[in-house]
C-alpha cells in the first residue's frame, strides 16, 4: 500500500494492483459451450512447469504459459483469442469492486473472529473469562445448541468483495491502477477487478 | 521495498527542496492552510520528534510547547500543503526518536545545539 495527495493536501490510502497485460486464452461461445465468456491468462508460468496440455492451450492463442487463469462470464467486451486486456479499460475516477481471498488468520476465538467482547470484567474477583464466548444456549430449553453459533474456529482465507473503491490513479505503462483503501489479500496475491 | 511501491513512489513524489534534518533539530515549517476559500502560510516552529516511513508516506514530527502545553504535529514530506521547512537549529542528540522529551519538562527538556 501507498498514498496519494490529492491537490488540495488530503491524503489517500490506496494499493497498487499490478491489472494486467491479460492475455484471452479461450473465447467460449453460446453455440460452441451452451455459454458465453472469455478466459484470460496473467502472470508468466515457467515452461518447465508447466504440462503440455497447458503450454499448448497457451499456444493456441499464441502467448508463453501463464501461471493464472480466469473465465469471465458473459464478457462485455468483444476481445479475440490472442488479444490482450490492459489498464486501459479502466478510468480514473470511476469506482471498481475488488474480489480476493483474505489472509488466513488461523484459528481464532469468537473476541477475534466474531467481534464478541469477552465475559466479566478484569476485576471484581474474576479471572481467566476476558474472552470467553459465554452461554451457548438454555439448557432445559432448546436443549441443544442452534445450527451456526458463532463460536471459535478457523478464521480468514475466505472469498471477499470490497465494493466502491475508487480508481484513484492509472500508469498505463506499467499497467498499474491504484485504488483507495485496501484490498483483501497478502502482498502479491491475485485479485479480480471488477467493474 | 516492493518493486511496483517504489515505481509507484517515484511517480508520485515530486521533487522538493528540504534542508537535511533530523531528530532533535530544532525546525519552522511553513505550511499552507485554507481559511474562509483564502490562502495563507502558517509557521510552527519546533523540535523534529522523529522522522518515520519510506517514499511517498514518510513523515516527520515537531513538537513545541505552546502557553505551556506540549503540541505535536505530523507532517508529510510530500504534502502539498508543506510551502517550506527550515532549518534553525542543528541538535546533538544520541536517538533517532526522540520519545523522552515529552516526559520532561523545563530546561531538562531542552536539547543541545550543535556547533560546528
Amino acid at each position: 500500500m501507498t498514498s496519494i495527495f490529492s491537490s488540495d493536501g488530503r491524503q489517500t490510502a490506496c494499493t497498487i494492483i499490478e491489472a494486467g497485460p491479460n492475455i484471452v486464452t479461450q473465447v467460449k461461445t453460446k453455440e460452441t459451450d451452451g455459454y458465453s465468456a472469455l478466459q484470460l491468462a496473467f502472470g508468466d508460468k515457467n515452461e518447465k512447469h508447466s504440462n503440455k496440455a497447458e503450454i499448448n492451450h497457451f499456444q493456441k492463442a499464441s502467448t508463453s504459459a501463464k501461471s493464472f487463469v480466469k473465465e469471465f462470464r458473459d464478457y462485455s467486451l468483444e476481445k479475440a483469442i490472442g488479444e490482450t486486456i490492459t489498464v486501459d479499460i479502466f478510468a480514473e475516477g470511476e469506482k471498481v469492486d475488488v474480489v480476493g481471498t483474505t489472509k488466513g488468520k488461523g484459528f481464532q476465538g469468537v473476541v477475534k473472529r466474531h467481534g464478541f467482547h469477552g465475559v466479566g470484567e478484569q476485576s471484581h474477583g474474576q479471572h481467566d473469562r476476558q474472552r470467553a464466548p459465554g452461554s451457548i444456549g438454555g439448557s432445559s430449553y432448546p436443549s441443544r445448541v442452534f445450527k451456526g453459533m458463532r463460536m471459535a474456529g478457523r478464521m480468514g482465507g475466505d472469498r471477499v468483495k470490497v465494493k466502491d473503491l475508487k480508481v484513484v490513479k492509472i500508469f498505463a505503462d506499467k499497467n498499474y491502477i491504484l485504488v483507495s483503501g485496501s484490498v483483501p489479500g497478502h502482498n502479491g496475491s491475485i485479485v479480480l477487478i471488477q467493474k | 521495498m516492493n518493486a511496483a511501491v517504489q515505481f509507484v513512489h517515484e511517480q508520485l513524489t515530486a521533487k522538493k527542496e528540504f534542508p537535511k534534518f533530523k531528530a532533535g533539530d530544532n525546525v519552522s515549517v511553513n505550511y499552507k492552510i485554507i481559511e474562509g476559500g483564502k490562502e495563507r502560510i502558517q509557521s510552527f516552529r519546533g523540535d523534529v520528534l522523529k522522522i518515520q516511513g519510506t517514499g511517498a508516506t514518510a513523515t516527520f514530527t515537531v513538537r513545541k510547547i505552546s502557553d505551556g502545553v506540549g503540541v505535536e504535529r505530523v507532517f508529510p514530506f510530500f504534502s502539498p500543503n508543506i510551502d517550506s521547512v527550515i532549518l534553525n537549529k542543528v541538535g546533538k542528540v544520541r536517538r533517532a526518536k526522540l520519545f523522552y522529551l515529552r516526559e520532561r519538562s523545563g530546561k531538562s527538556a531542552r536539547i543541545k545545539e550543535k556547533r560546528f
